[in-house]
């Protein structure tokens, strides 16, 4: 091949890696461009004010409400239990595999977290419907089959090796200088995890739970097959409630036709969501990057 | 910007040209030079103000300390620093007369004119045969019998052929740190190019490596034109022609190898090359 | 014992308790759905239809709906994903340009699945018109899967020494050619690795595709790219939500089935992997 037509088809080829490059733009211009379309026309009919303060939400019924705040609230207390089982659980298990855990341990645990993030979240739904639901009702009298206890303790096991392996990360970051600093004055593995390392990766553990809350607020499956499809604006785990994402999913199976209010719902909802989300990743991100020397 | 140089450095612009050596008529006309050249690498800048020539089929080494600029020297006569993010020269590089900056320069023709052997010998994971016939195939060469002559003429004259032959389908990992390095030479010869690079070719090797890469570029430059960088003043010494000492980017001194280590002008030159600092 | 020795004793233990709680749960689960389901795992199971009986369905439709999706899902991601890692990673450069992909493509990452799916369905569907097809899930699959396969193709071509490429330059090769040449073969365990993440991902994956339309009641395989379908989660999904008794077996059984297809990508790939770089070091 000539040196000009080698040179044309390297142009050629350079082009068509771009296209794929920008291809990623196109995504969130495509995502931000369908959200608003849909979302500008659903505040055509409803009201922003009644949709981000009312408290009852029911586009489906005949007596059309659309009062937002049960599907918040019901997403917020399933992240909120989630959490409240991933973080100390997480953190205390990179405390653990960094500090403590002989390397023997390590190689068995890590892949084995690894293998608890890679199962389908459908999976985890059952699992939270059929085996954790009915076990907690054995200690928990008035548990209904469907709440927000079951999901979120499943949602939280979902989310641990997330916070884990990002605290970890943080937590190996951290100059070996400074725990040493700390063994020669005589601190334990304890003191010197808690008292020195630990506070020294706070940006980088900081932002696993950031991201981990993300991911819990913007799971579906799990909250969808055991929350519940009741939205609810209560603070009682014990009871049926539903998620800004099973509320899509249930909607989707169900018949509403297209270009209805009742339709556009799942678009307002959406927004909320990705804007929500959105948020939260960018905190997560600009709290990595804050660490010096911390790994992306 | 640096120490106050020693007051008898003469600027570089009049080092123009090989004439200014003594017996410089000996020396044949340049093949590539630079004139003017600095270079930087983001704000900081690599080298200052240097004109030199490389007359062909001899061997100019490049001599200094580290830091000195001698590599970014080197790479700017094949243009790799492009790679460089950040990197920037001003000044002339020639080729046969044409400046190698000019614009629409084919950058990759250039390479296959001034071919080059790096410091840490880097073959590809790939068996001998492949990694000499790589730039055979890259150059549009499709001919399996004319790549296979060319890759056993390239590795006779890197002077491996003998301890390749039966080989030619292992990989080049298998092959020694010394051997790794010829082979990286008939890798850079097969394409045939008429200037060769050389950075530091022998520095990770043994005395016994070192002497038979020192032995080949002996040969070597009855065909090329030879460029090469050296922090071993005995090696330049013993493998050059010319030796172009440079230090903190500046181009202090240049002529014929004796005169620069018997007899050199500068007395920058001289503390250098007797070692009293680098 | 010191106090502090104690609490530092006590925090080992806790440690490894909370460990393996959590892989105990991991255990829990695989023991539940095995109970549950391993006795509705047969050969009429997996050839079989779904119908309004429990003991009469079987998941043939769903398989075959989640193997065409994965067939064509990667085959629209990963191209287009390698393709922009090669893009960004070999020829992007430090400018701004390069940072805002790289910005974007981290927040894209951690977009709702959700979301992917309200997408598909805007795009997809109502604009494109694909209607609840293989190809609207797809394609809504490797939006989804997108961010993934480029971040670890990134990595992978990171791997790969800058001697090689300037080896390569310097004997007069094109950009192109070093890429494809050295780069890419010597990046091709890596890149293999991102890829069955990315392809597992996929497989697991139920909202986005409830959203698009994917049925829940399919009686049929899919004949083409065109044709409506279901797949693994969205049956198990389907059965998990009918109260009786017979439908819950079968989708654990679905749930053995749909783990044991990844087990199996994911050994492959693991095979593959470390063929490729046993390759590259031999």
């Amino acid at each position: 091949m000539s040196r000009l037509a080698q040179r044309a088809r390297e142009r050629v080829i350079e082009g068509g890696l771009a296209v794929c490059a920008g291809l990623s733009l196109v995504t969130t211009a495509g995502i931000v461009a369908v959200l608003t379309w849909e979302t500008v026309a659903f505040f055509r009919d409803v009201s922003p004010l009644a949709f981000f303060t009312g408290r009852t939400w029911t586009p489906l019924f005949f007596n059309q409400q659309f009062g937002v705040l049960p599907l918040v609230a019901g997403t917020l207390l399933v992240a909120a239990i989630a959490l409240a089982t991933a973080v100390p659980a997480g953190v205390i298990s990179a405390l653990y595999l960094s500090e403590y855990a002989p390397p023997r341990v390590r190689r068995v645990a890590k892949p084995a977290l690894e293998v608890l993030a890679g199962i389908p979240t459908v999976v985890y739904g059952y699992f939270a419907l059929l085996f954790v639901t009915p076990w907690l009702q054995q200690w928990i009298p008035g548990l209904t089959g469907y709440n927000a206890l079951a999901a979120g303790l499943v949602l939280g096991v979902m989310v641990l090796p997330l916070v884990s392996s990002l605290s970890e990360d943080a937590l190996s970051a951290v100059p070996p200088g400074l725990r040493e600093a700390a063994f020669a004055l005589g601190a334990t593995r304890l003191q010197a995890a808690v008292g020195v390392v630990l506070p020294a990766a706070w940006s980088g553990v900081s932002a696993a739970v950031i991201l981990a809350m993300s991911r819990a607020i913007g799971e579906t499956m799990i909250v969808a097959i055991a929350a519940g499809q009741q939205p609810r604006l209560t603070a009682s785990p014990l009871v049926p409630i539903e998620t800004m994402t099973a509320y899509i999913v249930q909607v989707s199976l169900g018949d509403v036709p297209a270009g209805t209010t009742a339709y556009r719902t799942i678009f307002a909802v959406g927004t909320l969501l990705f804007a929500g989300t959105f948020v939260l990743n960018l905190c997560s991100d600009w709290l990595r990057r804050r660490v010096p020397g911390a790994v992306r | 910007m640096g120490p106050t140089l020693p007051s008898r450095v003469p600027s570089a612009l009049s080092l123009a040209g090989p004439g200014r050596a003594a017996s410089a008529a000996e020396l044949p006309p340049a093949r590539m030079d630079v004139r003017g050249l600095s270079a930087w690498y983001g704000q900081t800048r690599a080298l200052t103000d240097v004109t030199l020539p490389f007359s062909a089929n001899r061997v100019t080494a490049l001599i200094g300390p580290s830091g000195c600029g001698k590599t970014t020297l080197l790479r700017t006569l094949n243009r790799l620093n492009d790679i460089v993010p950040g990197a920037r020269v001003e000044g002339d590089v020639r080729l046969d007369g044409t400046s190698i900056h000019a614009p629409g320069t084919d950058v990759v023709a250039l390479r296959r004119r001034v071919g080059m052997v790096f410091q840490k010998s880097n073959p590809f994971p790939r068996s001998v045969f492949e990694n000499v016939a790589y730039g055979l195939r890259v150059n549009g060469l499709r001919d399996r019998r004319e790549i296979a002559e060319r890759v056993e003429e390239s590795l006779r004259a890197a002077a491996i052929w003998s301890e390749v032959e039966g080989r030619l389908h292992d990989s080049a990992l298998t092959l020694s740190g010394g051997q790794q390095q010829r082979l990286c030479i008939a890798r850079a010869l097969a394409i045939q190019p008429e200037v060769l690079l050389m950075d530091e070719p022998a520095s990770a090797l043994d005395p016994i490596a070192t002497q038979r890469i020192e032995e080949l570029i002996h040969t070597l430059k009855q065909t090329y034109t030879i460029v090469i960088v050296t922090h071993n003043m005995q090696q330049a010494a013993r493998v050059s022609d010319v030796t172009a000492f440079l230090w903190m980017g500046t181009l202090i001194e240049y002529g014929r190898t004796e005169d620069v280590f018997t007899t050199p002008r500068e007395r920058l030159t001289e503390d250098y090359v007797t070692g009293r600092f680098g | 014992m010191t106090s502090a020795r104690f609490a530092d004793r006590a925090f080992h233990l806790l440690g490894l308790t909370v460990l393996v709680l959590a892989l105990g749960m991991l255990g829990a689960l695989l023991v539940d759905v095995a109970r549950d389901g391993l006795g509705r795992v047969s050969w009429s199971f997996l050839t079989g239809y779904p119908s309004r009986r429990a003991s009469a369905s079987g998941l043939l439709p769903a398989l075959a709906g989640s193997l065409w999706l994965v067939g064509l899902t990667a085959l629209m991601a990963v191209p287009v994903g390698v393709g922009a890692a090669i893009g960004l990673e070999e020829y992007g450069g430090r400018g701004r340009l390069a940072r805002l992909a790289e910005v974007n493509i981290a927040n894209l990452a951690g977009v709702p699945s959700v979301v992917y799916g309200l997408l598909g369905l805007g795009v997809f569907v109502q604009v494109l018109r694909w209607d609840r097809s293989l190809l609207a899930g797809a394609g809504t699959l490797a939006l989804l899967i997108l961010p993934i396969v480029i971040i670890t193709s990134r990595e992978a071509l990171r791997g790969v020494p800058a001697s090689v490429r300037e080896a390569s330059l310097a004997l007069g090769a094109t950009k192109w050619q070093t890429v494809w040449h050295q780069v890419l073969p010597m990046a091709l365990p890596g890149l293999l690795t991102g890829l069955i993440l990315a392809v597992s991902r996929a497989l697991g994956e139920t909202a986005p595709l409830i959203v698009i339309g994917a049925l829940s009641y399919v009686p049929f395989v899919p004949d083409g790219p065109r044709s409506p379908f279901t797949a693994l989660p969205i049956q198990i999904y389907t059965w998990v939500s009918r109260p009786r008794e017979g439908f819950r077996a079968n989708a654990a059984a679905t749930i053995l089935v749909l783990l044991a297809v990844l087990l199996v990508i994911n050994g492959l790939a693991i095979v593959a992997r470390d063929r490729a770089a046993r390759r590259r070091s031999a």
